[in-house]
């Protein structure tokens, strides 16, 4: 069948089952219904600390077929997931769904319990490196489902995602289960994604290299829904979870991207008292930010709130007044680490509080202006940041989705030519983010605005923005690099990619 | 009057840097054949440069092309490949009399054969010798084809055995001497780049001195270097709300049959007009009205 954004779609996959089409970003957001939670209580005389991974895997029952989730705020430096999951190979455990929020290359282990069918199953919103390669060319057992921030935690408050048993990596915790991510050596800073998984599986193991005596202050995460906590001895690489600063980048294509971009944001309108403002931690991202700053100390504009993940860039607009709060899902360096442990300003949220569809109102509703990136987007406006144009997987959504669907200009910077591939193209590899959700691109040759757009293309008349259609904008990529041959693959499925609201947008198929 | 307030060089032999030059927003690219490409790359840089020029569009800048000397084995063959494909200029390095007046010769041979116009191509002299120096005046005056002088401060100071320091006062004399000769014979004066990325004060400070003295545009060697070489060089609030005056003043006079007028007390003469003119004119090329 064909969807919503006319890609082709089985009915039935193997290993998924039936497919709910992708309808349209806003078809499906009327009514929810959330799952029940079974618990086993404790009482005044139970202990929660157990010694070792081996006897949490046991007293949590731990069986074949289990889902197992995972949180990704220590990132490439994680190594609480290797370390469940190589106990759980150990104890003879196969057909393994691992829910992992994100999945980066310091998570190669899993490749060998994927051929091994320990794992048979994978849930996340973002995965690049090794895991990403063998899942592209077939090794998985069942397809591995790619979520969105936003829609990972909807699938599992709806159900759709039950979790068996959460792991959760904590930088500090109390002896009766308090988390928080701001202490310890391997402190991240907010632990917004782990938050759904904590309060909506069967069972909750805190993972920490820094055991606390009770209680614990401050609480991010509270012992009402940790049943155990195992002591180890690293949770992670301190290198690998934050970089030290994130950067603006100084090439200059990106830097003319960027300052097309916040003119654009300028003259859109929305830059005024009260603004409201994403980004990603991205070079060219960043100089957005740095551009938009600018802009709003010359016309002494106070925004309201910037959200999403937190670089220190963001964290000094906050701290020069431009801002006056912060939404924190994800700390990307120590900065914002630091100012969320120290500014009641910065202040945490959920995934679920971000970007889910099905709750009473998400912060992605909220923003005025999300900056987003592409690796390919095409004459419909659709992005794919899933798949390279070779067709293996090198990312996901992550919040790209959620914050397209909820912001009020949604604007994709990307180079217009990367390397020799011109990245409009008339389709892209596979759909990431509807192009009903996209407002405009941004590139270095110029700008095009969704046709749907027809407020913002009225505001924009007489502007000297490089303003032209997205089919003027492929040709003048084309007409450097001529039009490269497609990569066609009628290949097995090996990837789903769900829409925020768990409908099907897209598959992807094994690179041959 | 085409502005010309910075010319940005390119490497000859970097293909990514040369496919993005023209969106980056400099008046003129130098696309650089000499000091940026290897002895052993000059060859395949020229041909790139060629195909380039060829092929891509630069949009709004205009393309000149910095060719080897002429002293050396690649000066008359980047010529002969070079001007085939019709770019706006050429700069001609350590640029001697002799050297533009050959330039003029073989530029005029090359334009008959390929059936161009005469004295399309333009000529740019780089001025970093004390000879060069002190020839300026003889050397724009050499070809019709001069269109304006490039100062190129280091060579310059290593030919006067003298140190180049952040403020630049030993390139006071070099400065004031072509931006004089370019002033006679009406062309551009781009002074030197400035090296130091990471000094943005010692740069904007650089730039107003050099335009103090009479230069009327600057080379960069970064494109970041760009908005703030055109940010000095365009005319000021105060400069364009004063020109604007004299222009209505100067319409007002001719209404009332006045000859002679004056504005804020102070008589307006044709010296006053004519800037005022040019700073308009500069502002709306700037996109400042």
């Amino acid at each position: 069948m064909i969807n919503a954004a006319l890609r082709e779609i089985p009915e039935y996959i193997k290993g998924y089952g039936k497919v709910k089409p992708f309808e349209g970003a806003f078809k499906n957001i009327n009514k929810a219904q959330k799952a029940n939670v079974s618990l086993n209580c404790k009482s005044s005389n139970d202990d929660k600390v157990v010694s070792s991974i081996e006897e949490v895997l046991k007293k949590c029952g731990i069986r074949d077929g289990m889902t197992l989730s995972f949180h990704h705020h220590l990132r490439n430096g994680d190594y609480v997931l290797n370390m469940v999951m190589e106990e759980v190979a150990r104890l003879g455990i196969k057909d393994i769904k691992v829910a992992a929020s994100s999945i980066f290359p310091i998570h190669e282990p899993l490749v060998e319990l994927i051929k091994s069918g320990v794992v048979t199953g994978i849930y996340t919103n973002y995965m690049s490196g090794p895991v990403a390669q063998a899942v592209s060319l077939g090794y998985l057992k069942y397809p591995a489902i790619m979520h969105t921030h936003g829609g990972r935690a909807r699938a599992i408050e709806s159900g759709d995602l039950h979790i068996d048993i959460a792991f959760i990596a904590s930088p500090a915790c109390d002896t009766y289960g308090n988390i928080n991510g701001v202490e310890g050596r391997a402190a991240c800073g907010s632990l917004g994604y782990a938050i759904p998984d904590a309060m909506y599986a069967d069972r909750v193991v805190a993972i920490t290299d820094n055991l606390l005596p009770y209680p614990l202050c401050p609480i991010e995460i509270s012992q009402e829904y940790v049943d155990y906590i195992v002591a180890v001895e690293e949770i992670g690489d301190p290198k690998g979870i934050v970089s030290g600063t994130t950067k603006i980048t100084k090439d200059p294509v990106g830097l003319k991207i960027a300052k097309l971009a916040s003119s654009l944001i300028e003259e859109s309108g929305l830059l005024k008292d009260g603004f409201s403002f994403q980004t990603g931690a991205g070079g060219t991202t960043l100089a957005v930010a740095a551009y938009v700053k600018e802009i709003m100390k010359r016309k002494n504009i106070k925004g309201s709130f910037a959200a999403g993940g937190i670089t220190g860039y963001i964290v000094e607009m906050l701290e020069e007044g431009l801002f006056t709060s912060l939404f924190d899902v994800q700390c990307f360096d120590l900065k914002a680490v630091q100012s969320y442990r120290d500014n009641k300003n910065h202040q945490g949220m959920s995934a679920s509080m971000y970007g889910n569809p099905h709750n009473k109102g998400a912060v992605v509703n909220m923003l005025d202006v999300m900056i987003l990136g592409a690796t390919e987007v095409d004459t419909d406006f659709n992005v794919n940041v899933t798949t390279g144009s070779d067709g293996f997987i090198m990312g996901g959504s992550g919040g790209h989705s959620d914050t397209a669907a909820g912001a009020k200009l949604s604007i994709v910077t990307t180079q217009l030519i990367k390397g020799r591939l011109p990245i409009v193209a008339d389709r892209v590899t596979t759909v990431t983010t509807p192009g009903e959700t996209i407002d405009a691109i941004v590139t270095e040759r110029g700008i095009a605005i969704n046709p749907k757009r027809k407020d913002l293309i009225e505001k924009l008349k007489g502007s000297k923005l490089p303003i032209m259609s997205i089919e003027e904008l492929k040709n003048l990529a084309v007409k450097i690099t001529g039009i490269p041959q497609r990569y066609e693959n009628n290949g097995k499925i090996v990837g789903v990619v769900e829409y925020r609201d768990g409908t099907v947008i897209d598959v992807i198929r094994q690179v041959q | 009057m085409k502005l010309r307030r910075s010319m940005l060089f390119i490497p000859g032999n970097n293909p990514g840097m040369i496919q993005n030059a023209g969106v980056l927003g400099a008046d003129s690219i130098i696309l650089d054949l000499e000091d940026a490409v290897a002895v052993t790359e000059k060859d395949s840089a020229r041909i790139l440069v060629r195909n380039a020029i060829k092929t891509l569009d630069f949009y709004n800048s205009e393309i000149v092309v910095r060719i080897n000397p002429l002293s050396t084995d690649f000066g008359f063959e980047d010529i002969k490949e070079i001007a085939k494909v019709k770019p706006h200029a050429l700069l001609i390095p350590k640029a001697t009399e002799e050297d533009i007046k050959a330039c003029d010769d073989i530029l005029k041979r090359i334009e008959e054969y390929e059936r161009f116009e005469n004295n399309h191509i333009k000529l740019f002299p780089l001025i970093e010798t004390a000879y060069g120096l002190e020839n300026v005046y003889n050397i724009i005056k050499a070809s019709d084809r001069v269109e304006g002088v490039l100062l190129g401060a280091e060579d310059l100071t290593a030919d006067l055995g003298i140190k180049r320091t952040r403020e630049g006062e030993e390139i006071f004399y070099a400065r004031c001497k072509v931006a004089s000769a370019c002033r006679a014979f009406r062309v551009d004066a781009i002074d030197t780049p400035f090296t130091d990325l990471n000094d943005y004060d010692g740069f904007v400070e650089d730039i107003k001195k050099a335009k103090s003295i009479g230069m009327t545009g600057k080379a960069a060697i970064n494109p970041r270097q760009i908005d703030t070489i055109h940010d000095v060089f365009a005319p000021s609030k105060e400069e364009i709300e004063y020109a604007k005056r004299v222009m209505k003043a100067q319409e007002d006079a001719k209404r009332e049959g006045k000859g002679v007028f004056s504005l804020d007390g102070k008589m307006v003469d044709a010296p006053i007009i004519q800037r005022a003119d040019t700073i308009l004119e500069k502002a709306k090329l700037s996109g400042l009205l």
